[in-house]
């Protein structure tokens, strides 16, 4: 096993995992607003043809969100 | 009679409200403006049965309560205060089925607030055929409330939806969705509810968190507020976390036994499938190019013939009137003045139209969410929003409906940016001067044999146009002072097909507003520029009158030259003349002498004006829309004083650049005030672009010279 992957945006398309928490409050209701739920999965679709932003489908739809909003999303 | 309904329809963008509310209202709407926000205000009438008549309002799509941006906090500011003008009897909340969720959040907040509200859960077609399946009555029972299944899109349910509407009472039997006693902050709402008489709690507390933003508290009622929630320790952030996160909870045990999802199979959906081509690193952008491509020849090609119908009905017009009314100042005026201020405006409808008509599709069939999402990396280096490429692009036809286009754009600042850019864009307006001054000073050569020299000049002109703009932009980046924290977080809704009822609303719609409100301004200032450039002092144009009617002019020349005589030179001595005149010593180091500094006046009306002030003013033979011949004559342009040609190389390029940056279009200007609702913009605008125009002619000049 290699390093674990703790933050959305550390992970591959194709790969998923599991909302823990938030490290950015404001930004927390937000993700929270848009479906981004703790113990929600989520999975990495496909990345931006210029490696940012990225699209994820979390509850049933996809959602587009930059690396540095996705970095305050810890997966468990 | 019953009581005429004031409706709201309330939902999360992408669920279908806008097509919901025109199959309530048919064309019954109006579209207005809410105070100090951007987004419009759409009203509209709906017969709900034989005796009631509703007015419906549609809010702006939001995610939740809390407003992220100023045009979604105005969602709140209607349904928080009863006392507001929009301030509905029933809600209608407008939930996707195939994301109940997610919807059902704002749904709690909404529902907390205590007006009646139905619950219209759309797209049930898209569900079914995704297999989730809803049980309507028990998840109605669960919640306290009406729900009516609809397909907007198809035209089911709005009978039933219509009648429950008619049907509502005065009085919320929603149940409550959240515990406030779990927050721990009693007290602070027990005291705002008394001080500001307020009976719901919920509605309390949403002023507690958006206090400073709600237009109808009084500053003494912000200020006791304030200091209350410092006195209690009133922490927002996390008490909007710890609110969604026991609003989450309480829609889990709503849809635990009524929502039935089917395992997530692994077959990819058509969207993603899609998704696959449009957002290819290289197909992606190869199809995105090919799309502005299509957009931009269309806007130009398609057009052009309209435009020249809708000028020579105005000429005609003009004439027949000229013809038919007594000749005097008031027919001038009327016809000169008015008539040709309103062919000013009405030229620009075709243009709108035709890039909304693209601009819907886009939207409508998901493809701009894309669009952002494959060029948000290098549009936000410079302090753009990926969604700037469609109006920048739009830019190289025409500044106007691409500066209206803008209003996609969610952030605020963004917006302004691209706003302020998007008229150093080379638009079309711009060709014919340019096409003039690089035939007049470069010679047709070719390079290499390859490269045409004029073409190569003309080339240049607009990469620099790009370059400026998107350099002004990263300057203003800094510049501008973000109004609400910028968010990327944005749905990428499933692919459909365009609507093209909706596609046709749009074009109408963005076409009536240009009209009704920016039309004010043009026509405002092209009777303005009008009377500068046709009156100047009497005493010297009853002078110019008696000089040309002298048996000197009338044996020697013909009287068409006679007219091309008198009227150079009244334009000369006319008001407008004299204010070229008058700043001449200001123009002087940019290489222009009074002539053009006449034809910089005139032209602010529109650039391509240009063209006629200086076939006026040299009195050019035969019709003045003949290029040809106007390029001839200021070819040969002799400064009476030194001798020396007037369109130099140096003069000609200074001249361009001028153009280029200069804001010399009160279309444009006034477009950017119904845009952003203040003279503020504009004005930030006309400054910073002719400052840019004055400088940079100046250095050109001088370097040239």
């Amino acid at each position: 096993m290699k390093n674990v992957k703790t933050k959305l945006s550390q992970l591959a398309p194709g790969e998923s995992g599991i909302i823990k928490e938030f490290t950015d409050l404001e930004m927390s209701v937000k993700l929270m607003e848009m479906g981004c739920l703790p113990g929600e999965s989520i999975q990495v679709e496909r990345i931006a043809p210029l490696g940012d932003p990225i699209a994820v489908t979390v509850s049933g739809y996809q959602l587009s969100l930059r690396k540095q909003e996705a970095s305050t999303i810890i997966l468990q | 009679m019953k009581k005429h309904l004031k409706v709201a329809l309330v939902g999360n963008p992408n669920t279908g409200k806008s097509t919901l509310f025109n199959a309530l209202t048919g064309l019954n709407q109006k579209v207005g403006n809410f105070p100090g926000v951007t987004v419009d205000k759409k009203t509209g009438a709906c017969t709900l049965n034989s005796e009631q008549q509703a007015t419906i309002i549609d809010l702006p799509g939001t995610y939740s309560l809390y407003p992220k941006s100023k045009d979604e906090g105005i969602v709140l500011d209607v349904l928080a205060n009863p006392a507001n003008e929009w301030h509905p009897d029933v809600v209608v909340f407008i939930a996707d089925a195939t994301n109940l969720k997610r919807n059902l959040l704002l749904y709690t907040q909404v529902a907390d607030l205590k007006i009646p509200v139905i619950v219209a859960l759309n797209i049930m077609d898209l569900a079914k055929r995704s297999h989730i399946k809803i049980k309507v009555d028990e998840l109605a029972a669960k919640l306290g409330v009406r729900v009516v299944p609809i397909s907007a899109r198809k035209d089911e349910g709005i009978a039933e939806l219509k009648q429950a509407i008619a049907e509502s009472g005065e009085f919320a039997l929603q149940v409550d969705t959240l515990d406030f006693d779990e927050l721990g902050i009693q007290n602070t709402l027990t005291a705002i509810q008394q001080k500001l008489a307020i009976a719901q709690p919920y509605v309390a507390l949403q002023v507690a968190h958006n206090y400073r933003q709600l237009n109808f508290l009084k500053p003494e009622q912000q200020e006791y507020i304030q200091q209350l929630l410092a006195e209690t320790a009133f922490e927002s952030k996390g008490l909007q976390a710890q609110e969604t996160l026991a609003r989450y909870s309480f829609i889990n045990e709503v849809l635990f036994d009524t929502l039935i999802i089917p395992l997530q199979i692994d077959q990819e959906t058509y969207s993603n499938r899609i998704d696959h081509i449009l957002t290819h690193r290289v197909w992606g952008f190869v199809i995105f190019m090919g799309v502005l491509f299509t957009i931009f020849q269309s806007i130009f090609a398609w057009s052009e013939y309209p435009m020249s119908l809708i000028e020579s009905l105005f000429i005609w017009m003009g004439d027949t009137a000229h013809q038919f009314l007594p000749a005097g100042a008031l027919t001038n005026l009327l016809v000169d003045g008015v008539l040709a201020g309103l062919s000013g405006v009405l030229v620009f409808i075709p243009q709108i139209a035709i890039l909304f008509a693209f601009i819907a599709v886009l939207e409508d069939t998901g493809y701009m969410a894309r669009v952002t999402f494959m060029m948000d990396r290098i549009m936000r280096k410079v302090g753009l929003n990926g969604k700037s490429v469609v109006p920048m692009i739009g830019g190289l036809a025409c500044a106007v409906p691409s500066i209206m286009s803008t209003r996609n754009i969610e952030n605020w600042k963004d917006r302004i940016i691209t706003i302020m850019v998007t008229p150093l864009v080379s638009c079309s307006a711009r060709l014919p001067i340019y096409t003039l001054l690089i035939a007049l000073v470069v010679p047709d050569y070719r390079v290499w044999g390859l490269f045409n020299l004029q073409g190569l000049a003309l080339m240049s002109m607009y990469l620099l146009s790009m370059l400026s703009a998107v350099l002004v932009a990263w300057v203003m980046k800094y510049l501008i002072k973000a109004r609400e924290r910028g968010y990327f977080i944005m749905e990428l809704p499933v692919y459909r097909m365009p609507r093209w009822d909706n596609v046709a609303l749009t074009m109408y719609e963005k076409v009536k507003a240009f009209v009704l409100e920016a039309g004010k301004v043009i026509i405002a200032i092209s009777v303005i520029l009008w009377v500068l450039a046709s009156y100047g002092p009497p005493a010297k144009f009853k002078a110019i009158d008696e000089k040309f009617d002298s048996a000197a002019y009338t044996t020697q020349y013909s009287p068409e030259k006679i007219d091309q005589l008198k009227a150079s030179e009244k334009l000369e001595n006319s008001f407008a003349g004299m204010l070229g005149k008058s700043i001449e010593p200001a123009i002087k180091p940019l290489g222009f002498d009074w002539k053009i500094g006449i034809a910089l006046i005139t032209s602010f009306a529109a650039r391509e004006v240009f063209v006629g002030t200086m076939a006026t003013l040299y009195s050019v033979d035969g019709d003045a829309s003949r290029m040809e011949s106007v390029k001839e004559r200021m070819a040969e342009v002799r400064n009476p004083e030194t001798g020396n040609l007037v369109f130099t190389l140096p003069v000609a390029f200074s001249l361009m650049i001028f153009y280029a940056y200069a804001m010399q279009c009160m279309s444009t200007l006034a477009v950017v005030y119904r845009e952003t609702k203040s003279w503020k913009w504009p004005i930030t605008q006309f400054v910073y672009m002719t400052a840019m125009a004055y400088v940079a002619s100046l250095v050109v000049y001088q370097i040239l010279k």
